[in-house]
């Protein structure tokens, strides 16, 4: 068999044996995952805020999940 | 009676299920009201930031988020007093988001725009997120697209001569895996490409060159940068529910990019409620990076390479950030329209140190003029680094 299909056919399979997956987290047992102090990013403007400034400040920037503009030059 | 976080937990629990997201799917966080006001102290800058955001849902599928952000920048950085006057400016961001849920997908649609004298900036970002595998995985799509409009200001503070120098665009495209590992571990994968064209270097920063015929033994001149960029960065993350109600989370990311930058970030954070109405948390972060291929912090002469920049933010830099943040739960019955309402106070410290981007302030002496500070040769003045504090306090309420 050609390999990139080879390929293919097992990314299929996976995805197949992925589709009958079930559940080893019941919902009723995310309480704790459902707490507030769980979640990673309780407040928009602090998090955006924060992340601006380490954007105008650093060579790096992205995967950090938010959006926005402005340049920092001054 | 007192307030208390594991009381607000049970309102909403089902909508907390977004905490798996990287944005989050399912169920709409609760509609709420924020008062926002920053102070950000250090380098020579200070700049006093205020927001206010409403957040409101109009269905169990529908919500709107309107944002608006005031910087007012007093003060420069190093490089900028090192050949102009102090500075005055206002950057005011505005922008709407609206969410939408059908089924088990969530589409977010958003808009900013950013302003400042010398700068506009226009952003439209989409994202949409799908739970699956039983709600126990959340992928998250997005695409950012920005146009911006680069100027400089030539005239004073109180009198400005912008000149608009070009534009550039930069277009990202983001994806993302949010996963429940057990009933006390989730963890996050993100991978974004962003990519750039057009004018891409600040007009304020310069480019330092030998000159032994000047003055302070060097001259200054324009940078020069490529005008495409495209980096790549990679975010893993994980968060633990410790078995005495606490929460303690990871996480590191990788970036590389096309100017020869390659940087890490780690993170840890660790929150703790107390006295039932109380929150407390701390974060440490870490940061490293190596310096663009065409940064010197002083060239041998002006055009020596075809792309020459002197931009701190290019440099070979870490720093090191202390946060501490505490959150205090008020109204628990509500009152009024309102649910509940929480005051929050954030401060955080950061250490910037630089490998090979020299303070030229008052250094910059040649040979035999002694100053206060010492007669530095160009080139072997004292590396720069400073130290910053940022205030942050807010008060959200819940409706």
């Amino acid at each position: 068999m050609h390999k990139s299909l080879r390929i293919v056919v097992m990314g299929l399979g996976l995805l197949q044996g992925a589709c009958s997956i079930q559940p080893w987290v019941k919902p009723y047992e995310r309480d704790r995952l459902a707490d507030p102090i769980m979640s990673w990013d309780r407040d928009a403007i602090s998090g955006a805020y924060l992340d601006h400034i380490y954007d105008s400040r650093e060579g790096s920037r992205g995967a950090t999940g938010t959006a926005g503009g402005g340049c920092g030059c001054n | 009676m007192m307030p208390s976080f594991r009381n607000l937990a049970r309102p909403v629990a089902t909508a907390a299920l977004l905490i798996v997201g990287v944005a989050g799917a399912a169920v709409l966080p609760d509609d709420r009201a924020d008062v926002f006001y920053s102070d950000y102290k250090g380098g020579g800058m200070d700049i006093k930031g205020e927001s206010v955001l409403v957040r409101k849902k109009f269905s169990e599928q529908f919500a709107v988020e309107a944002n608006y952000f005031i910087d007012k920048v007093s003060g420069a950085s190093v490089d900028v007093l090192s050949q102009a006057s102090v500075i005055k400016d206002e950057r005011k961001q505005k922008s709407v988001s609206l969410d939408y849920i059908r089924n088990k997908t969530q589409y977010n649609l958003s808009y900013t725009n950013s302003t400042e004298r010398d700068y506009i900036s226009n952003t439209t970002h989409f994202s949409l997120s799908q739970d699956m595998f039983g709600d126990l995985t959340t992928v998250t799509l997005g695409f950012t697209d920005s146009r911006n409009k680069v100027g400089e200001n030539n005239g004073t503070a109180n009198k400005p001569d912008v000149a608009w120098l070009g534009h550039s665009e930069s277009r990202s495209f983001l994806a993302g895996v949010s996963q429940v590992l057990t009933k006390d571990l989730i963890a996050g994968l993100t991978f974004e490409v962003i990519t750039d064209q057009g004018l891409l270097s600040n007009p304020y920063r310069s480019i330092r060159f030998v000159a032994p015929g000047e003055p302070l033994g060097y001259g200054l001149g324009s940078q020069i940068y490529p005008n495409t960029h495209t980096s790549t960065a990679v975010e893993g993350r994980v968060k633990y529910y410790l078995p005495y109600r606490a929460a303690a989370s990871a996480s590191y990311r990788y970036f590389d990019d096309t100017w020869g930058v390659k940087a890490h970030t780690a993170e840890l954070g660790y929150t703790q409620p107390i006295f039932s109405a109380w929150l407390l948390e701390g974060r440490l972060r870490y940061y490293t990076q190596s310096h663009a291929t065409f940064y010197n912090d002083l060239f041998p002469f002006a055009g020596s390479q075809n792309f020459e920049a002197r931009d701190q933010n290019l440099a070979s830099t870490t720093n090191a950030t202390i946060g501490l943040k505490a959150t205090y739960a008020f109204l628990p019955d509500g009152w009024k329209i309102f649910k509940r309402g929480t005051v929050t106070g954030d401060v955080s410290r950061i250490r910037f140190k630089y490998s090979d981007f020299r303070d030229i302030r008052d250094y910059g002496i040649a040979t035999g003029d002694v100053r206060p500070n010492g007669g530095y040769l160009p080139g072997t003045e004292p590396l720069y680094k400073f130290d910053a504090t940022i205030y942050q306090i807010y008060l959200s309420m819940f409706f």
